[in-house]
């Protein structure tokens, strides 16, 4: 395999992890899934791991950089699917998955997504009511 | 020294390429699997080898592994050994702190890996090269 499809699903697309990722292939996904979000204006995306049985520095950082994309690109990504020793694994690794976030499957990400969504189109009135307070 | 009788035949790989780390790690993991070390520590042991391998590749400029079934009289376990004829680490107590890297990588290869193995032992001579040696037993 020389790339892992990219689906898309209504504004978000979806990435699910199967095989046993070669350095490269997490690289060309990268810039793969920085040029969809852009060519489809989504707004989320969700990386399935449950194929992954191991998650290195190499990946882990993969996906840290996915997540950091996206978010300048304007999507939220989540990372579901995790399995219990992988996570317990790279706790111990010290690996800091800052700004990943995750959900257990792929329907709750979907959820989470959603509320995300919402809660970041509540927040600016939020704030505009926090200024009319203090003037 | 790690105290490590071998038990079982040593599987040899060749570490020249991405793919090779890869294939590093099935084999690493098939040897975990026959030994029957749990689900957490086949996964410790095979992200362990996975660090080292990749180490052995980008800093060593390629080498070797070996992943030998062992025992120590009481409980058996897999040996991993990455052998390579690269630059040697320096200063090692440095290449072992948390964040420390010299190829823009996160720094947390060599510590991490040592971090989810029982055993582990660095042989390395400025200019020669590095042979990095580990265990993880069965609980
Ligand atoms: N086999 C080796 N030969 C020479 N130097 C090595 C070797 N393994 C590790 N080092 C040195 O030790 C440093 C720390 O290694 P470590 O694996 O912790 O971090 P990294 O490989 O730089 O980054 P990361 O593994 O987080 O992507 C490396 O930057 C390198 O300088
Ligand atoms: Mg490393």
């Amino acid at each position: 395999m020389d790339r892992i499809p990219v689906l898309t699903l209504g504004d978000v697309l979806l990435v699910s992890i199967q095989v046993d990722l070669e350095d490269q292939l997490a690289l060309r996904l990268q810039e793969d899934l920085a040029d969809r979000i852009v060519s489809t204006g989504a707004h989320g995306v969700i990386i399935d791991i449950t194929g992954l049985d191991i998650v290195d520095s190499f990946v882990g950082r993969m996906l840290a950089t996915i997540a950091a994309v996206s978010k300048v690109l304007d999507a939220e990504t989540f990372v579901v699917g995790m399995r219990p020793a992988v996570a317990i694994t790279l706790v111990e690794l010290g690996l800091p998955l800052r700004g990943i976030r995750t959900a257990l499957n792929v329907e709750l990400g979907l959820a989470a997504l959603r509320a995300a969504r919402a809660a970041e189109y509540a927040e600016p009135e939020e704030s505009d009511d926090d200024e009319s307070v203090a003037t | 020294m790690i105290n490590a009788e071998p038990t079982g035949e040593t599987r040899r790989q060749g570490i020249g390429g991405d793919d090779d780390v890869v294939r590093v790690r099935q084999l690493v993991r098939a040897a975990a699997v026959a030994t029957k070390l749990s689900l957490v520590d086949q996964t410790k042991l095979v992200t362990a080898a996975s660090e080292l391998a990749r180490n052995t590749l980008i800093h060593g400029g390629g080498g070797y592994a070996e992943v030998i079934p062992v025992t120590n009289g009481r409980r058996n376990g897999i040996l991993i050994v990455f052998v390579d004829d690269g630059p040697g680490i320096v200063d090692l107590d440095l290449a072992f702190t948390d964040g420390y890297t010299t190829a823009g990588g996160l720094g947390l290869g060599l510590s991490g890996a040592r971090r989810l193995m029982d055993e582990f032992r660095v042989e390395t001579t400025p200019g020669e090269g590095t042979t990095v040696s580990a265990v993880k037993w069965e609980r």
